[in-house]
């Protein structure tokens, strides 16, 4: 890896690696990454790291993937610590006091001590595979709080009004140190099974390409973030598409008019003025358990992008359907806990708790027909999952004469439509139904299909 | 322009700005690539100010294009001053059309913009593009020119092309999402909230009387307001604030009634004063 030949190499397959994960880099970049290469020198890890990532990266949210890629092709050492971990114990006093006192650097290098010794399973002596997860069961760094905090509170190290901070602090510093023990764990399997597979399957993929359906509870939270951005840029799209839209085609009546003074040469072409339309959205969500994660995403993002519409209804249903606009209003403010206040205020459940599009549609259609009329677009989002349960299609042909446009946003791989007690492509045939599994196809979509 | 990048962090630290290995890594690169550097970040984090800083430290012109909706061509690039060659041509009555045209197009008549001010001349220059995405989309295009070239064409003129290219920083605060292409011809480098130890470094130095100790705290709590899952979470130029606010109340050290009284100075909406209230207890007496 030190002659001119392996750098290349190793920073093309880097390159290869982020591209797998839906990072775009040219040639250009590559050679840029290059030179940065030559100009930073190979002495310091993390001038390398920072060198890199400003040459390859275009955008905030791809820095969480290529971190963890970075510490597999250019991994900080090789094999394991020169010397094994004493016992549990012992780790666990050492671990302490890093934690107290915030040394990151000796965090770093208790966490390629802990997996050493913790991490490996399979035969003795050479283990066949490294764990984190089995690393922090047997570490247990969070029972190790109290411990910490009396330690830092006895060494005068916080008083006053700051120590009520100190526990979320040292709460934060055992999560980074979580962090380092999986990036450990990786680099070991990365050498035992092949840098490129890992690189590929383990490292987790930026937020906006997560699968609403798979998303974990953190990453729902980062998802949540990054609504109010995602509605900035959505408003200036649509903004944009409004002006493009209000010029462009001739009035031929106006622009014949203006020409009688120029002797019948349409001297000026006059375009037509479009009427401000004032279009009306309705949402109708499952807010059952599969995909609560991603109607919830996709309710606060058409809330927050609600001024650019003259009315916005929001509607939830899992077997019974009921008017939620309200409580989203008063949701932005509290975003987490929305699904929350969603479950326990609204009348959502029948006699049972699962989903029925059915039920719910046809109790739209006959409750809340009058919500839906020609200036009307309507969206509902769902799995289509109907638990055997009649699909109601004459329900949804109903709301679908009615409205101006329907679209169905799934959130389920487009292979997975119709398996089971999916009712998907029979709803298909009626409206039109988009597969939506990320937030990044769901902005996309929300860009093309609202109405201008 | 530097040497190393332990040269680039110190010698911006005599200017008074503190940087990060990150930052201090992507601008030696971007002196040494020659490339542009886009900036990226939440407000009140020192976008604008890295770019004073390095102007200071090259002893270079600072030249700043403050983008907003609507800026175009003749705000960014040049703009040929019609008045003057009006009274120019008016001067001139008796000679024929090839000499006044040819003397109404010249430099004199020329008034240079921005971007034309930061690729002519010889003197060492920092052209500083502000909030590129309040910017059109056109502008951007008008913009690959320039980066990716250092050049300018003036039809009357001919192509007026950098003798010595400028340190180039874009800044961005992501309202719009920048066109692939402007990306790829730049540094990405995305400023985000400094480590715990760099901020007290920050505070310390901007608001040298404070105490030590409160600096510490002031630190502390402003990382645990960052923590919560506010609406607009306090940045550096808040930090700082708090810091002045703190030393001109004279308090000594921070409790409750301070943190309740100055919270405000922090953050900027009723809901995130409550949630913040809430979570610190600063109820609980």
């Amino acid at each position: 890896m030190t002659t001119a030949a392996g750098v290349a190499e190793r920073l093309t397959s880097l390159v290869g690696a982020l591209r797998a994960h839906g990072i775009r880099i040219g040639t250009g970049e590559t050679v840029d990454a290059a030179r940065a290469v030559e100009a930073l020198g190979l002495a310091d890890r993390e001038l390398l790291r920072e060198g890199l990532a400003a040459t390859l990266l275009h955008g905030t949210g791809q820095r969480q993937v290529f971190d963890p890629v970075f510490d597999l092709y250019f991994p900080r050492g090789v094999g394991g610590p020169e010397q094994r971990a004493a016992g549990r114990e012992d780790l666990r006093d050492r671990l302490a006091a890093a934690l107290a006192a915030d040394d990151q650097a000796l965090l770093g290098r208790l966490a390629v001590e802990a997996v050493d010794g913790f991490g490996g399973y399979g035969s003795a002596p050479e283990s066949d595979g490294w764990s984190s997860y089995q690393t922090l069961e047997r570490l247990r760094p969070q029972t190790l709080l109290a411990r910490v905090r009396d330690d830092v509170r006895g060494q005068g190290g916080s008083s006053g009004f700051a120590d009520r901070l100190l526990e979320d602090e040292i709460r934060r510093r055992i999560e980074t140190f979580r962090a380092l023990v999986a990036a450990e764990a990786r680099r070991r399997v990365a050498e035992r099974r092949g840098r490129d597979e890992i690189a590929r399957r383990a490292v987790a993929p930026t937020a906006d390409q997560v699968d609403f359906l798979f998303a974990g509870k953190a990453r729902l939270a980062e998802l949540r973030r990054t609504v109010q951005p995602l509605a900035r840029k959505l408003a200036t799209r649509l903004a944009a598409r409004r002006r493009r839209a209000s010029r462009g085609a001739i009035d031929l009546r106006r622009t014949l008019r203006g020409s009688l003074s120029t002797g019948g040469v349409p001297m000026k072409p006059v375009l037509r003025r479009r009427r401000p339309a004032r279009p009306e959205l309705v949402l109708l969500c499952d807010v059952s358990g599969s995909v609560s994660g991603f109607s919830d995403f996709t309710m606060l993002l058409v809330q927050a992008v609600h001024d650019q519409f003259s009315k916005v209804r929001v509607f939830a249903f899992v077997n019974r359907i009921d008017e939620v606009t309200g409580l989203l209003r008063h949701g932005t403010a509290d975003p987490e806990g929305l699904s929350a206040r969603i479950q326990a205020e609204a009348t959502l459940t029948g006699w049972h708790g699962s989903s029925d599009y059915g039920m719910a549609l046809g109790e739209f259609a006959e409750r809340y027909g009058d919500a839906v009329g020609p200036r009307t677009t309507v969206f509902v989002l769902g799995d289509a999952r109907t638990n055997m349960s009649d699909p109601n299609l004459p329900a949804v042909r109903q709301i679908a004469e009615r409205a101006r446009r329907v679209y169905w946003l799934n959130p389920e791989q487009r292979s997975r439509w119709g398996t089971g007690d999916s009712a998907a492509p029979a709803y298909a045939e009626l409206v039109e139904m988009h597969e939506c599994r990320t937030a990044r196809q769901l902005s996309a979509l929300v860009g093309r299909l609202l109405p201008v | 322009m530097f040497k190393t990048v332990d040269d680039v962090s110190a010698r911006l630290a005599e200017t008074g700005y503190l940087a990060s290995p990150a930052v201090a890594t992507t601008v030696f690169l971007a002196d040494r690539l020659g490339k542009p550097l886009l900036v990226e970040g939440p407000a009140g984090v020192g976008k604008t100010e890295l770019a004073k800083a390095v102007a200071e430290v090259a002893g270079a012109r600072l030249v700043r294009l403050q983008c907003y909706e609507g800026v175009d061509e003749s705000r960014a690039l040049y703009e040929w001053n019609h008045a003057k060659q009006l009274l120019r041509i008016s001067a001139g009555r008796d000679e024929t059309w090839d000499e006044t045209r040819t003397d109404i197009f010249s430099e004199e008549f020329l008034l240079t913009r921005p971007l034309l001010t930061a690729i002519r001349g010889d003197d060492p220059k920092v052209l500083l593009i502000d909030e590129t995405d309040k910017a059109d989309v056109e502008v951007e295009g008008l913009l690959l020119e320039v980066l990716s070239d250092f050049q300018v064409t003036v039809p009357e003129l001919g192509t007026i092309t950098a003798t010595r290219r400028p340190f180039v920083v874009l800044t961005s605060n992501a309202s719009r999402e920048l066109s692939e292409a402007l990306r790829r011809r730049c540094l990405f480098l995305h400023i985000g909230f400094p480590e715990e130890e760099l901020e007290r470094r920050i505070v310390r130095l901007k608001v040298p009387a404070l105490d030590e100790t409160l600096a510490r705290s002031v630190v502390r709590v402003v990382g645990a307001l960052r923590a919560m899952d506010l609406r607009k979470v306090p940045s550096v130029a808040e930090t700082i604030d708090w810091a002045r606010t703190l030393l001109a109340l004279g308090a000594d050290t921070l409790d409750e009634t301070v943190v309740r009284a100055t919270l405000g100075v922090l953050l900027k909406h009723q809901d995130d004063v409550l949630k913040a209230t809430a979570k610190l207890d600063l109820d609980a007496l």
